[in-house]
């Protein structure tokens, strides 16, 4: 492997040192750190924090092998790249075409798909779809012009191998400056961890859904809730609920009744720890790389300035939480000032427990832990049947926020003391090249071209950029109105995959999710997000591909409009054209949707500005409607991140040709 | 703006050679044919795997002071989501006699408007120390409102003999792990049958209380407290026989999973 060294780096004039980068510094410290905690820790063998090592360059080799490890005391069976897990970050620079051969040492077929990665479709490293998978003994060599940068992650697509380690962060470096300043760099990759084999976790769920479950209603709940909310309205709650079979206790199908959490592959009493010192900026690239587990995440005591999403950079948002969806990317600044300690918490969104790591100027420091929130309980809103507090006296069946006069204010209200306007924490060193940032660049100058103008070098379109230009229509337009949508427009298949139909649904934008409404925290919601850079393609979508979320937890089938992956038809899209995808979660679960290959334009009222995503939480009841641009062709996976959702049946292939 | 196919050949074009890597031998101007996985590759996911589910309710022993009896009532199933194969078997040992011997052998599937209910067809043999007896099933099962179980099912053999059980049990969480589950089982027949004890009309009544404690979803000892007696013209042929009608019995066990 060729590694590239430091000359290749963007490096700023040296009046910026704040600019220099100690990645590889900072990590290699962390790892002494957790050396010095691990020592003290009593279970497990796994509990010696270290962080996957970083490869650069342009050609990878990957081995993917079987392993043991022993987080709880037990050795089980996993899976390591290169002797990691989770595998080694990558380091790739947007401009250069990589090459990375992966070997399989495993008995079984394997692949690694690069998640939110703009790949040539028989790249993408799906089994089924691109390829036929990496057979025991194999090689394959992926080949990969990176078109793109910011902070992914990969992961395997084969059955359930991401369950047992097959994961690893996904770095790309900008061709140009980067817009994001900061002096450490750490990615920060989540995951969840179980000793029960992935087979017998997902045949447990198959059996009885709730297995995982210990946050039932119980007659002591009914009991508590009889005294603080009367007899009478905890008899009428219950049997509103029993009526339909549905528990409000339905947060994850998996929890922390057997998953453990971890930071970059150390669970919390390992204690992974990131460097920095006081004063510095420091860049937490948040990877969620588990199966099953939405994270909320926050850094006691320090606000954190979220500026890219899903790789995308966005318009920095100062928030205390963010709520990491499986498979979503969130980069984070924070700038600790003191000689002291910060815990960097994240739980699940069942509670129970929490991955853990620790920012701290030394090693070997550590800070207090926070007790986890309350279990989070479902609303009616969530069953599709309104109430929703913050909604309450706004009819929004059916209707997208963009027609709702009143609506497209309320989700700026209490954004705004989020929002930055002065953008203090992007490279200003931008100034230097005419005087112009590169925030005030993206806002008002990046050219918009005509439709007419030639497309050479266009497509598929590029990412976002300051370098970047929009392609409009001739009149131009503002992006169009998604239309009225019921769900009787909608052919929903009714059948035992499915055991409800959301009657009110909802644009739940401003909502930050279940379990993080009203904690006293500033929480990131999806209307919080703006690109930092204006979207490439400013056509009006042709056409609607309408989509509900459907499922049946009870015999754990999920699917879309009602059917399973293997009783339905592909989504066809035309190369080239621009639609939308209007997503209706039917089921009281989130769901976080992921479309590979193509970008995924959240429209939350951003217009231009709209976010580019790869994976999207969708809320219970909630509409989400996004734009594509069917740029690449090929076959493309779309489906539900959750990996035990993907394989009982979430899941659809997208054809563009 | 530019017309549509335009800029769909436009866009065809550059991406053919996107990243240098041909995708398709076509030349830009032909439409390109929707690609298609090739046949030898697996399915990206399979959504319908089989698997298989065994269950125990009862597996106790029964005593009112004297008399003590072992019960078992299980039921397993291999699957997939919408086709199964469902086997179910109950039956009382005492004194080294085996009564109410039932084993059901069902297919199942999945009643497409009721969203928690399956239908089950198959056969029923009576096989314990009595006489042997086949039957024709029919029934359903599944998970009512307010999560109540139940298992209505209904059997008909030979000479238009009609027979029917009704199971149904309710799960009610204490706690998140001590469970209290009453339970019931009633069986009703067309014609008696005296070789095996049976009248006509409701035979027998099987229900009961048992309190368990789930140390993990698949292990749970239980006690508890179950009537059991026969009824009706049942009853009579009971007495007739010098076997008790009725007994209270206390009840200790192990809900098994797997």
């Amino acid at each position: 492997m060729s590694v590239k060294d430091e000359v290749h780096m963007p490096e700023a004039d040296d009046s910026l040192t704040l600019t220099r980068r100690h990645f590889v510094r900072g990590v290699a410290a962390a790892g002494l750190a957790a050396l010095v905690e691990g020592a003290f820790n009593q279970t497990g063998a796994e509990t010696i924090a270290h962080s996957p090592s970083i490869l650069t360059g342009n050609n990878f080799d990957l081995a993917i092998e079987p392993h043991h490890v022993d987080f709880t005391g037990r050795r089980v069976k996993a899976i390591k790249i290169n002797g990691s897990l989770p595998g080694p970050t990558l380091k790739w620079r947007e401009g250069d075409t990589v090459t990375v051969a992966v070997t399989n040492h495993l008995p079984e077929v394997t692949s690694i798909h690069w998640h939110g990665i703009r790949v040539p479709a028989e790249m993408d490293g799906v089994p089924g779809l691109s390829f036929a998978g990496i057979a025991p003994g194999r090689t394959f060599v992926y080949r990969i012009p990176v078109v793109q940068n910011g902070t992914y992650w990969y992961h395997s697509h084969s059955g359930s191998q991401e369950q047992i380690g097959l994961t690893g962060g996904l770095v790309i470096e900008p061709r140009d400056k980067d817009p994001i300043v900061y002096d450490r760099d750490y990615v920060v990759l989540l995951s969840d961890w179980s000793d029960t084999n992935p087979d017998t976790l997902y045949g447990n769920l198959k059996k009885q859904s709730d297995y995982y479950n210990f946050h039932k209603r119980t007659a002591g709940t009914f009991i508590e809730d009889a005294k603080s909310k009367g007899l009478r309205s905890t008899l009428g709650d219950r049997l509103k609920w029993g009526r339909n079979d549905m528990t409000p206790a339905d947060i994850a199908d998996v929890t922390s009744a057997t998953y453990i959490y971890l930071m970059n592959g150390s669970p919390p009493g390992a204690n992974w720890t990131a460097l920095f010192n006081p004063g510095e900026r420091v860049r937490l690239r948040f990877i969620n790389g588990s199966t099953m587990t939405n994270f909320d995440v926050r850094i006691p005591g320090l606000p954190m300035t979220v500026v890219q999403s899903d790789g995308n950079c966005i318009q920095p948002v100062t928030v205390d939480e963010l709520r990491l969806g499986v498979a979503e990317t969130y980069d984070v600044i924070v700038q600790p000032r003191e000689d002291k300690a910060h815990t960097i918490f994240a739980q699940p969104e069942s509670r129970g427990s929490y991955a853990r790591g620790t920012l701290a100027p030394r090693m070997g420091m550590t800070a207090e832990i926070p007790p986890t929130d309350p279990y989070p309980y479902r609303t009616m809103a969530d069953m599709g049947m309104g109430g929703m507090a913050q909604m309450k006296g706004v009819k929004m069946t059916g209707k997208s926020s963009h027609e709702m006069p009143g609506i497209k204010s309320m989700q700026m209200e209490g954004n705004s003391d989020n929002r930055m306007p002065e953008m203090k924490d992007m490279d200003m060193s931008g100034m230097k090249e005419g005087g112009i940032s590169a925030m005030s660049h993206a806002r008002t100058d990046q050219p918009t071209e005509p439709l007419s103008d030639p497309l050479a070098g266009m497509t598929p379109f590029p990412q976002p950029g300051p370098g970047t230009t929009r392609l409009a229509p001739l009149h131009s337009q503002t992006i169009a109105r998604p239309s009225e949508t019921r769900q009787g427009d909608v052919p929903l298949h009714i059948g035992p995959e499915v055991v409800m139909v959301a009657k009110e649904i909802s644009p739940r934008l401003h909502d930050p999710g279940d379990g993080l409404n009203g904690n006293g925290r500033r929480v990131l919601t999806y209307a919080d997000l703006r690109a930092l850079y204006r979207g490439v393609d400013g056509r009006t979508p042709t056409r609607e591909i309408i989509l509900h979320l459907t499922g049946n937890m009870e015999r754990f089938i999920w699917g879309f409009d009602g059917r399973k992956f293997s009783e339905a038809e592909p989504i066809h899209l035309k190369l080239g054209e621009r639609v939308r995808f209007v997503l209706i979660n039917d089921t009281m679960m989130e769901h976080p949707i992921h479309l590979h290959g193509l970008w995924s334009e959240l429209e939350n009222g951003g217009g231009e500005f709209a976010p580019y995503k790869h994976t999207l939480i969708v809320k219970p009841a909630e509409r989400v409607t996004y734009l594509v641009s069917a740029d690449t062709p090929g076959l493309w996976a779309f489906h539900c991140h959750l990996q035990y959702h993907m394989e009982a049946g979430m899941f659809r292939t997208v054809v563009v040709s | 703006m530019m017309s549509r196919p335009a800029l769909q050949l436009i866009l065809a074009g550059t991406l053919l050679s996107f990243g240098g890597i041909p995708l398709c031998a076509q030349a830009p101007e032909t439409p390109i044919d929707a690609p298609t996985p090739l046949s030898h590759w697996p399915k990206p996911v399979n959504d319908s795997r089989v698997f298989a589910f065994v269950t125990f309710d009862e597996l106790e022993g029964r005593t009112n002071g004297p008399d003590t009896s072992f019960r078992w009532d299980g039921q397993g199933w291999i699957g997939t989501d919408f086709n199964k194969l469902w086997i179910k078997s109950e039956g009382t040992v005492t004194n080294g006699i085996t009564s109410d011997g039932d084993h059901e052998f069902l297919y199942d599937r999945p009643i497409p408007h009721l969203r928690y209910f399956d239908w089950q067809a198959g056969a029923r043999v009576d096989i314990d120390s009595g006489p042997t007896r086949a039957w024709l099933a029919l029934g359903v099962q599944g998970l009512s409102r307010y999560f109540f179980n139940i298992e209505p099912t209904f059997y008909v053999r030979n000479g238009g003999r009609v027979a029917g059980r009704l199971q149904g049990y309710y799960d009610l969480y204490l706690t998140q792990r001590l469970i209290l589950q009453p339970q019931v089982e009633m069986n009703f027949y067309s014609q008696p049958d005296r070789a095996r004890g049976i009248g006509t009309g409701l035979s027998d009544i099987d229900g009961g209380v048992r309190l368990g404690y789930q140390f993990s979803r698949k292990f749970a000892p239980y006690i508890g407290y179950v009537y059991s007696g026969t009824v009706g013209q049942t009853a009579t042929f009971s007495r007739q026989s010098g076997q008790p009608t009725g007994a209270h019995q206390f009840v200790f066990g192990i809900w098994l999973w797997h």
